[in-house]
């Protein structure tokens, strides 16, 4: 499938037809596509803060992918934040663990735990580690920051919840960059043959890694030819368009024999003019002076 | 003459009866079903058996993902393939979240022979060992096997269990009870005590009984449970007898003759012998000329037990 201009819709429609469909359809208590740009900023603005008041981190890989956990978090999944190990719930699996702040944002303004516990963000003794810690957060399934790792353990969730009949759905978020690791491919290859149709992988196609751009350092392509030749849906998307995530996550819903992954087009830094495309904010800490120019940027 | 069984084969005949009692058991492979024996379990429970291809690190992840879901996996492969290709998925997926993933590898140490190097494990126990959280074990027989297989089923948290290639001699009897973190004593004796793993405690039976024929009178405790190691049993058995030799089928960084110097020199020192691989590989042979190149044969130890006494 090519990949749709921002902001161009799927279908025929015109772009707010879409939306206006694609929103209307949705159970109550999920967010309107208002609601989920405003919790968009505020996820861009606690992660600029978080990170700003904990002196390191990595706000790059986290602002890219603002909308995809968005799309997940406020009209996909099942989940019950008072209940973080509610068996039936649909399952997100963070394999990009450097993305901790954001999946952090995301659970507190979920309420899986409070707003104002994000400042704890790497202090010793905090719920909220460097790198995803499933043995002390609530709603983390997975302890992550090795990358390659989240897709296998997806799998083995996925075809858990087979075995045991359950309808719950695997969402894994990839960055693209660990794509270089092998076990990422070992895991597609296995994901194809167990046809763990109950599985979707995400990829956070932000096109750079720590010493530059992907195809500098590691070239990736023909990175949706790969995806296809391993015996996955591929589904292209403009990963910071709400639209296009949702309906790409509702294509994934409805394949059957087969797992999807989406490839996700997005900026490294998206929403932060001197953040986007700079590798220099892969894993580094804005100083106080950037931390207020970017709020600014994010009112 | 002894009887030799094969602990592979008990392990994939325990893995079917688990598999039987318990719906929650399933089993995962790394194209090694049929040297592993866990293809016992695949042709009865096959919507339980999981067999990844060539693939470690997917195979330990998926394992973890199952365990994460209430599922209790058994993943093998041969031990110098898992630990030593999945080390870091073994530390992420598996030791830190304390997952219920049951590794079980076979083919551990230098007999697994004629094919060489490249196939003879021999940092295994290292490797796992230092991983915090897991439970390692290394049964003597076939009949400690079977308990041990058990009892990795029925307690939770990662467990390690390490089983050799070869047919190995019975050194318990059906009464036998595996009792998780215990040394078993095997002999008694005054002089000198013999802490050994796995194939090796056969070994270990068989010098004692040789040094006895010389009045030399020395006791042989089996260690199957590598961690958390039985400080207690090797306090004892330091204070009562005052001289320790260990026997493992491993190299000497990081294994048995490791954790019980650790013991020793923080609660009792006392002259110690590690009889292990020294700072090299192995190469091809058959497993008894290997044992007998690399200073792991009954004649080894018994030289080791005369030695160390002369430094009490």
């Amino acid at each position: 499938m090519p990949l749709p201009e921002s902001g161009e819709s799927l279908s025929s429609t015109s772009a707010g037809d879409v939306e206006a469909e694609v929103f209307s359809s949705r159970a109550a208590g999920t967010k309107s596509l208002k609601e989920m740009k405003d919790i968009a900023k505020r996820l861009r603005r606690h992660i600029i803060t978080m990170i700003g008041k904990a002196g390191s981190g990595h706000p790059g890989g986290s602002l890219s992918a603002v909308e995809i956990v968005t799309a997940l978090y406020f009209r996909v999944l099942r989940h019950k934040p008072q209940d973080p190990c509610w068996s039936d719930r649909d399952r997100f699996i963070l394999s990009k663990g450097h993305a901790a702040p954001l999946l952090y944002a995301t659970l507190a303004e979920c309420g899986y735990f409070s707003v104002e516990e994000l400042s704890t963000l790497r202090r010793l003794d905090s719920r909220l580690q460097g790198h995803t810690d499933c043995t002390v957060t609530p709603g983390v399934e997975m302890s992550a920051g090795a990358l390659g790792q989240g897709l296998s353990f997806a799998i083995g969730v996925a075809l858990a919840g087979r075995l045991n009949s359950q309808n719950y759905r695997v969402y894994v978020l990839l960055g693209d960059g660990e794509c270089d690791e092998g076990q990422v491919w070992e895991a597609a290859m296995a994901a194809a043959h167990f046809k763990v149709d109950n599985l979707v992988a995400i990829v956070d196609n932000n096109g750079q890694q720590i010493d530059g751009w992907n195809r500098e350092v590691m070239s990736l392509d023909p990175f949706n030819q790969k995806w296809q030749a391993f015996g996955w849906q591929v589904i292209e998307v403009d990963g910071h368009n709400l639209t296009q995530l949702t309906q790409a996550l509702d294509q994934a819903k409805l394949t059957k024999g087969q797992p999807t992954v989406i490839i996700a087009h997005t900026i490294k830094g998206k929403g932060v003019s001197f953040m986007e495309n700079n590798p220099d904010f892969h894993g580094k800490a804005p100083d106080a002076v950037q931390v207020d120019k970017a709020l600014k940027e994010l009112e | 003459m002894v009887q030799e069984v094969s602990v592979r084969e008990v392990y994939g005949k325990t893995l079917v009866e688990l598999g039987r009692e318990n719906p929650d058991i399933v089993v995962l492979d790394a194209d090694l079903s049929r040297s592993t024996m866990t293809q016992l379990f695949a042709r009865e429970f096959p919507e339980r058996f999981f067999d990844c291809g060539i693939a470690e690190q997917n195979m330990v992840g998926i394992a973890a993902g199952l365990a994460a879901s209430g599922k209790i996996p058994f993943a093998s492969s041969f031990a110098v393939f898992a630990p030593g290709r999945c080390f870091d998925q073994l530390r992420m997926s598996i030791a830190q979240p304390g997952r219920n993933v049951k590794l079980v590898a076979t083919h551990g140490g230098i007999t697994v022979g004629e094919d060489g190097t490249s196939h003879h494990s021999i940092e295994d126990l290292s490797l796992i060992c230092s991983l915090p959280g897991f439970t390692v074990i290394v049964p003597a027989d076939a009949i400690e096997t079977a308990q041990a297989v058990r009892v990795a089923a029925a307690s939770y948290g990662p467990f390690y269990l390490r089983l050799c290639r070869p047919k190995i001699p019975l050194v318990y009897n059906e009464s036998y009870r595996f009792n998780l973190g215990k040394a078993v004593t095997m002999r008694q004796g005054n002089g000198a005590t013999i802490i050994a793993i796995g194939l090796m405690v056969a070994a270990a039976l068989e010098a004692a009984e040789n040094l006895s024929r010389e009045g030399i009178d020395c006791g042989v405790l089996n260690m199957p449970t590598l961690k958390p190691i039985d400080e207690a049993a090797i306090k004892k058995a330091a204070a009562e007898t005052g001289a320790i030799v260990t026997v493992e089928e491993h190299l000497e960084h990081g294994g048995l003759g490791s954790k019980v110097a650790q013991v020793v020199a923080r609660h009792h020192p006392v002259p110690m012998e590690i009889l292990a691989i020294r700072d090299t590989y192995a190469k091809s042979g058959k497993p008894a000329e290997l044992l007998r190149r690399y200073g792991l044969t009954a004649e080894d130890i018994e030289q080791a037990v005369r030695g160390v006494i002369k430094r009490k």
